[in-house]
């Protein structure tokens, strides 16, 4: 599929895809798209942050390429290695082989070959076009692995001495995530469209369940949103993402429900609240104030 | 992909991309400014990206020049009712550009008011006597180690500038934890990686084999300062011990303001000078020696920042004398909550360095049993009794 060329055409290019963006998202992914930027996207948890770019992937085509951030992720693990062992295996090959005669030279340039380097994520995105990078939760990465970052997202280029330059053909579509457990640096930011991810409008929340759960009633997905609006408003400790709205209604339809009521409610609470805390506070507080009538 | 390359071109600043714009750039570099002037981060590359998306956008929706603008000039979600403030009286008054030009030079006032107005720069501890001459303090050799028992709230004003000098001094030993980095030493677990890597070196020799062990790192630590009223006299003081320590470990420490509501100001203390950092964070703090809500500002805390990994796992002191004019079981639940998610909980009262104190007000009965040191705080000699419990933590 080709590019979009305005953001309603991504829009139904994404919604197609099974993800249904409101106005923000879309104009977020059209420009970084189309202004080769990447898209720093934050939210709460389950907001659909990660679904948001795997659809992308999907609409474009394409591959999704993801990077999971730890803490002490270094180029090593993003870019890519060379594969020791097999290289030394080989070495010892030519060396059987040749009788203890060995090229130098020739085994030298043999070892370096392609064969031997493991691609990375960020080397394999370059290399794959169309793809979407995805960066994940790169507040859990050290600050120094976004001072690099920031020097290959900003020219879509890897060296590697012994092979050369990897230059990416058509730069890959790049979305970070992160939960902002820590500032990321400044500097990072202002390379990319920074959209803040809210959660979905009711409707939008039953049209998201329709299309990801085809067998569902009308009613039971109109209950489900309603119920988890209300209790995002609750102050609990962890509000319920649509992710968890989604596993709520699979619950619901597991156990044959068809409109939600007090009982299933309290059988399944557990697919939606992830805290004892909460859950103790929304039985408290009664179910019936979560109910959609 | 319809731009040529990513990094050509786009980022070279407002004032060159302004020039290939064919309509109206000024207002929207205007916009850009007033953002600004309301305490947006906005630079010029982020104002030539936005000028950029509003052009890429044009065509569209009502919602483009709105989109265009909060995806690239702003990057926090603090400051989202900011922008849409700015935004209301910036672009929606008046639609001719002229017109909004006009108001981007002086624009902003209204808008910033919200956020500045009871705001402290008036009673801003450091600036208040910032410019005036260090007083030359006649020592004896022990006025040091007298000032450093004195309680910091009866300290007069030439002992205090004597004080700020003693806690730049501090030289804090902190908190580690164990990395899942390994670094290479002499013992420990045998590391296949650069044992192959060296063997390889050698023309697969077999070599002595090459060793690694955990490295470590600083834990992170959470300083909550409690800028209330009763809690004024050791404001000062507490916020210099807090750049200090933020200073020390610019990566791993956060610092807070709490009283009727929750500031962040890491990012001022990472300042080099104290009386700078101090002054900036006065600027930002709006509630400077009024109330107390700690049960309310620890619980939005929590929500904004503890819950998703500032307190996870870190060091968390809350320096405050627990009066508390909310309700006191909601100050407890909050703490237990905080006592879940960190490694130490260190409860700081100053007023614990009384000899005749008894812990009764409501606040900190409730939150006795939650916290795993309560120390003083009041003095010099008491902070560093502090950082030894830090450390140890």
């Amino acid at each position: 599929m080709a590019t979009c060329s305005t953001p309603d055409a991504l829009n139904s290019a994404l919604s197609r895809a099974g993800y249904l963006p409101d106005a923000g998202i879309s104009a977020a992914a059209f420009l970084a798209d189309n202004m080769a930027r990447p898209l720093f996207l934050e939210g709460e948890a389950g907001v659909g942050k990660t679904s948001l770019a795997a659809a992308l992937a999907q609409t474009r085509g394409s591959e999704l390429i993801r990077l999971q951030c730890y803490e002490g992720i270094d180029a090593s693990q993003a870019l890519y290695d060379w594969d020791f062992p097999r290289q030394l295996l080989h070495l010892r090959a030519i060396e059987a082989m040749g009788n203890g005669h060995i090229d130098v030279a020739a085994a030298e340039s043999e070892l370096y070959d392609e064969r031997f380097l493991l691609a990375r994520p960020i080397l394999r995105a370059l290399r794959t076009p169309r793809s979407v990078l995805l960066i994940d939760e790169i507040d859990r990465a050290d600050d120094e692995f976004e001072a690099f970052l920031l020097e290959v997202l900003s020219d879509f280029t890897v060296s590697i001495p012994e092979l050369g330059q990897v230059r990416a053909d058509a730069a890959p579509l790049v979305v970070l995530t992160s939960n902002r457990t820590r500032e990321v640096h400044d500097a990072l930011k202002r390379r990319c469209f920074y959209h803040w991810v809210q959660h979905p409008s009711l409707e939008r929340e039953v049209a998201i369940l329709r299309r990801r759960l085809p067998e569902i009633t009308e009613r039971l997905a109109n209950d489900v949103a309603t119920a988890a609006s209300r209790l995002r408003t609750a102050e609990l400790i962890k509000p319920p993402g649509v992710a968890e709205s989604l596993d709520w209604a699979s619950a619901l339809q597991a156990l044959g429900c068809e409109q939600l009521d007090q009982g299933f409610a309290a059988l399944t609470l557990g697919a939606a609240l992830k805290y004892r805390e909460d859950i103790e506070r929304v039985e408290r507080e009664g179910l019936s104030q979560v109910m959609a009538y | 992909m319809t731009t040529s390359s990513p990094n050509s071109g786009d980022y070279r600043g407002a004032g060159v991309v302004a020039e290939r714009i064919d309509d109206a750039p000024t207002a929207l570099v205007g916009f850009a400014r007033a953002l600004a002037a309301a305490g947006v981060a906005v630079c010029s590359t982020r104002t030539a990206t936005y000028v950029a998306a509003a052009r890429v956008l044009r065509s569209d929706q009502p919602g483009a020049l709105y989109w265009a603008g909060r995806l690239s000039l702003t990057s926090s979600p603090d400051d989202l009712p900011i922008y849409d403030a700015v935004f209301e009286t910036y672009f929606s008054l008046d639609p001719e550009h002229e017109q909004s030009t006009m108001r981007g030079q002086s624009p902003v006032v209204q808008a910033s008011v919200p956020f500045t107005e009871d705001g402290g720069p008036s009673e801003d501890p450091a600036g208040a006597d910032s410019d005036v001459l260090p007083p030359v303090i006649r020592a004896r050799a022990s006025a040091a180690e007298v000032l450093r028992n004195r309680d910091l709230a009866s300290l007069s004003r030439a002992e205090r500038q004597e004080m700020a000098r003693l806690l730049q001094l501090l030289r804090p030993g902190l908190p580690v934890r164990r990395s899942r980095r390994r670094r290479s030493r002499a013992t420990g677990q045998v590391d296949p990686r650069r044992t192959v890597r060296a063997m390889l070196a050698a023309g697969g020799e077999l070599a002595a084999p090459r060793r690694h062990r955990p490295d470590t790192r600083p834990r992170r630590i959470v300083l909550l300062i409690d800028v209330s009223g009763s809690m004024a006299p050791y404001a000062d003081a507490l916020l210099r011990f807090a750049h200090v320590l933020a200073r020390y470990r610019p990566n791993a420490c956060e610092v807070f303001t709490i009283g009727t509501r929750l500031t962040r100001i890491t990012g001022a203390m990472r300042m080099r000078d104290p009386d700078s950092a101090l002054r900036a964070a006065a600027e930002t703090i709006a509630d400077y020696s009024g109330g107390t809500r700690l049960g309310e500002v620890l619980h939005a805390f929590l929500d904004r920042w503890g819950h998703r990994g500032t307190a996870r796992g870190s060091v968390v002191a809350i320096f405050s004398d627990g009066w508390e004019r909310g309700s006191a079981d909601e100050l407890a639940e909050q703490v237990a909550r905080l006592g879940r998610l960190a490694r130490t909980v260190v409860w700081v009262n100053p007023h614990k360095g009384a000899t005749d104190y008894e812990p009764v007000q409501s606040g900190i009965v409730a939150v006795l049993p939650y916290v795993d040191h309560f120390v003083a705080g009041h003095s010099l000699a008491a902070l560093e009794e502090l950082l030894g419990v830090m450390r140890d933590a």
